[in-house]
């Protein structure tokens, strides 16, 4: 069961891409990888008023991955509380899990050779801390929720 | 390794959002908002931060010009050296010019008053800034109004309950603690009306837009007020206290009525009319924002002092939810902080561009730049002969680069203290490199509002090169310059020390927090004893200005209709977008990722008989300058006015990220170096026609092997 998610309020969100920032920061990523996205659809006109809302990706953290079997090094593991993460130091960079994931999360780091993803920030929640994007959002509209809370 | 925790205050736009830093040794590890003001909010500029400091495409060193201005030939010099060559030159300008020839300017804000001391202590009047390409006209129409600045108001945005923005695209153009302040009040259910040529980041929020003919703000304006007169939603109590010359208001008004706007704005009246209604019953919690970068046409001024009488109108003044005196030290009980400047004497010299004697209404604090250039080609009042520009690019902050390095080229000595290479840096003649926000120290600041502070910024890291602190870069010009005693101490620490002498804090208040809050309860005026708070000459609000009347100049101004676009052309406009600090920070390697370029945003209908398509590279031209950028069909701009976010295009080669990506609007506006509005001192960039075509620089075959 997924102990966790990251909820995006997006009637808050302004698109300010704060979020990707925040966490190719806090893991010091180089140019290329992204571990989320804020993206929308294009403006629709809504009484009057050009509208559009803002969604927020990463991750999702399935329930069962596909990106897990097929990591050869076992690198790639999902914890009991559902976060779905790479072992840095058993990545070899073969990139198996980036063709398993019908949505291309894993991403290639050129700083590394490595794989990264999105692994929930778990240094710092298992810290009892947020995770960096939901820390330092523009307008606190993102939230990591843990899902016995709803 | 050991983590330490800074406060600090970010430097990546010139909001300066308080903040706290986590460093392991010497490298930083985490930034996030102030917990305690901004609950960790940062914006994707700020969290760039980080890349910016490991960033070698900045100044690393002192530079001194080699080759001709702008051949980009440096030596790298010590610091030594250079400030031994630039206090060498501004003595030998000193002996045989004075030192009134020496100019000295920066980006505004809180820590401005040690360079106004520096430029003062040298013995010149003429210290500036970048305003006047930005807020005067704002500034000034507040003055005009109320006899007080812009920044002598805060907004109570969170309480308020409708939000009017003209152009003000307040969430993009992001300060994290008033967009909280904006997300707040909508999720009570408060309401936003938007106004602009374009849909924005801004009015997808709004629950009202108006889509109107650029250049037609005032009309608008004055048919609200007209309006609210006429359904009589005003606060006569307010007005009757405060207000003087209502009564020509009222005559004034008269023509300008609902259904005469909507014609010239190209919206409808009844929208007009229901939304006066709507205000009618939200008053006194409604602020209409009176503009932020108004240097846009030639009636801004204008069409900002009919905002501010719409609040006015509104009664809002000194109310919840409304706009609210910014308080300081003293309305605390507290002593403010010891002022550097007001250590120095006043030189004598009349300003060079010609504020304060020529121009009588004009606030004097950093004068008018752009009518420096007046004087840098005339020699009138006097020659000047060297500028000093801090974190100030007036390349791209004003128009026509080409006819400022004209001007330029009159001056003996032009140095750029900077964090990045700016394009004035480029064209220098020495770069005197700032460390990072991060790498730096600044001096103590108010922040002034209903709960006023003190804050200072402290690096977290000590600088990665050669850099230094503008404190340290003063403090040592001083020094070689013979005026060092202006600048007491030995150290920023003793300087800090200095500055908090008379209010009873010492430096450790600043340990819990980051910042010494001076009250905890807001302080709120009796609002029924306003009464000598209006510094106009009147004592009231002023509906006339006095001192607009004294310099010959209308305060209620007949409206004219804007220039229609010669045809083929279309009125270029510019704006912000959320990712980037104008100029600042289109070379950081993160920021630069999320936006490279900017585009041309052109009415789809527009470009369809352009046979432009969506991506397609146009040519945006005006009288022998050009440009090619990237086409963004949109729906939702005004098919009168094309956009482009401004600070790209630039040509310093060193920043092999920025070089050459995307468009510089100022480069287009040609001769439009001294458009401005006379009343209220602001350039007119948003008069400026291009045309756009396709351009041939769309490939038109692809060969392979
Ligand atoms: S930082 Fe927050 S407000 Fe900004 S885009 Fe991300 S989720 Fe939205
Ligand atoms: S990487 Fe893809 S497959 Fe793996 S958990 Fe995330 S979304 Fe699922
Ligand atoms: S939870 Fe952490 S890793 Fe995932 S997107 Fe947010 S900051 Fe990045
Ligand atoms: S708005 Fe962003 S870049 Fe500007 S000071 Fe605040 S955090 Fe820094």
């Amino acid at each position: 069961m997924n102990k966790y998610m990251l909820y995006l309020n997006s009637k808050r969100c302004i698109g300010c891409h704060g979020c990707e920032v925040h966490c190719k920061t806090n893991k010091r990523l180089p140019e290329g990888p992204l571990l989320c996205e804020i993206s929308h659809e294009p403006l629709k006109m809504v009484g009057g008023v050009p509208k559009t809302e803002f969604q927020f990706r990463s991750c999702y953290h399935c329930e069962e991955p596909y990106c897990v079997p097929v990591c050869p090094t076992g690198a790639m593991q999902k914890r009991a509380d559902g976060i779905v993460f790479v072992e840095q130091e058993k990545c070899i960079g073969c990139m198996a899990c980036v063709g398993a994931c019908p949505w291309g999360v894993p991403q290639h780091n050129p700083a590394t050779g490595k794989v990264v993803k999105c692994d929930y920030c778990l240094d710092r929640v298992d810290a009892g801390l947020k995770p960096a994007c939901v820390t330092r959002c523009t307008t606190h509209a993102l939230k990591f929720v843990t899902l016995t809370e709803l | 390794m050991t983590t330490r925790s800074v406060w600090s205050m970010c430097g990546m736009c010139t909001v300066r959002c308080p903040i706290r830093v986590e460093t392991e040794g010497d490298e930083v590890t985490w930034i996030e908002g102030n917990p305690h003001l901004l609950e960790g909010a940062l914006c994707a500029k700020g969290s760039a931060g980080m890349a910016l400091l490991k960033d070698e495409e900045r100044p690393l060193s002192p530079m001194i010009r080699k080759g001709g201005r702008g051949a980009g030939r440096w030596e790298r010099v010590s610091w030594y050296a250079a400030l031994d060559y630039v206090a060498d030159k501004l003595n030998a300008i000193i002996k045989e010019h004075g030192p009134e020839s020496i100019m000295m300017s920066c980006r505004g804000g809180p820590f401005m008053d040690l360079i106004k001391a520096f430029c003062h202590a040298v013995g010149s009047p003429n210290f500036s800034n970048h305003d006047s390409a930005c807020g005067r006209n704002v500034h000034h129409a507040s003055l005009s109004v109320y006899g007080l600045g812009r920044k002598d108001f805060v907004y109570d945005l969170k309480k308020c309950k409708h939000l009017i923005l003209f152009g003000r695209n307040i969430l993009a153009s992001l300060r994290p603690a008033e967009v909280n302040q904006v997300m707040d009040m909508l999720d009570a259910g408060g309401t936003m009306t938007y106004v602009d040529v374009r849909q924005t980041l801004t009015g997808i929020k709004a629950d009202r837009f108006f889509l109107v003919t650029p250049g037609t703000d005032y009309a608008l304006a004055l048919g609200m007020i007209h309006e609210v007169i006429k359904q009589g939603v005003y606060d006569q109590e307010f007005i009757d206290r405060y207000v003087a010359d209502f009564d020509k208001l009222v005559a004034f008004v008269e023509p300008y009525t609902a259904d005469w706007a909507a014609k010239e704005c190209g919206v409808k009246a009844d929208r007009i009319k229901e939304f006066v209604t709507e205000i009618g019953s939200q008053r006194p919690k409604v602020v209409f924002h009176p503009g932020w970068m108004l240097s846009r046409y030639r009636d801004s001024f204008y069409a900002s002092r009919a905002l501010h009488i719409l609040n006015v109108l509104m009664g809002n003044v000194e109310v919840e939810g409304g706009q609210i005196f910014a308080k300081g030290a003293g309305d605390c009980g507290v002593k403010g902080i010891r002022s550097l400047d007001a250590q120095v004497p006043k030189p004598t010299a009349k300003r060079a561009d010609g504020v304060g004697w020529k121009y009588q209404h004009f606030d004097k604090g950093p004068g008018l730049f752009h009518l420096f250039y007046d004087a840098m080609l005339t020699g009138e009042p006097y020659p000047l002969k060297a500028l000093i520009c801090m974190r100030h690019d007036p390349f791209t902050c004003f128009p026509d680069p080409q006819a400022q390095k004209e001007a330029l080229d009159k001056l003996d000595l032009l140095v750029s203290v900077d964090t990045h290479y700016s394009e004035f840096g480029w064209y220098s003649d020495v770069i005197l490199p700032e460390s990072t926000f991060l790498e730096r120290d600044s001096i103590i600041a108010t922040q002034k509002g209903p709960k006023p502070r003190f804050i200072k910024r402290n690096k977290a890291i000590a600088p990665m090169h050669d850099t230094k602190s503008l404190y340290e870069i003063i403090k040592q010009l001083a020094d070689r310059l013979g005026v060092g005693q202006y600048f007491p101490g030995s150290s920023i620490e003793e300087l800090w020390a200095w500055q908090l002498e008379p209010t009873g804090f010492s430096l450790k208040d600043f340990d819990a927090k980051g910042f010494i809050s001076l009250t905890d309860k807001p302080v709120m005026f009796d609002r029924n004893h306003l009464d000598g708070k209006f510094k106009t000459p009147s004592g009231k609000i002023e509906m006339v200005s006095g001192k607009l009347t004294e310099a010959g100049l209308e305060s209620l101004k007949p409206y004219e209709s804007p220039e229609k676009p010669p045809k083929g052309h279309f009125r270029l406009v510019f704006g912000r977008s959320p990712v980037h600090a104008h100029s600042h920070t289109v070379n950081n390697p993160l920021l630069y990722e999320l936006m490279p370029e900017n585009t041309l945003w052109i009415n789809k209908r527009q470009a369809a008989r352009l046979g432009v398509n969506d991506g397609d590279l146009v040519d945006v031209g005006v009288c022998g300058c050009s440009g090619t950028i990237k086409a963004h069909l949109t729906e939702f701009i005004h098919p009168e006015a094309v956009y482009m976010a401004h600070g790209f295009g630039r040509q310093v080669p060193l920043q092999s990220r920025a070089y050459h990506a995307g468009m510089a609007d100022q480069k287009l506006m040609k001769g439009m170096l001294q458009e401005m509005d006379p009343a209220g001192g602001g350039l007119n960039l948003c008069e400026c026609f291009v045309t756009v075509r396709r351009s041939a620089k769309n490939p038109k075959r692809m060969v392979e092997l």
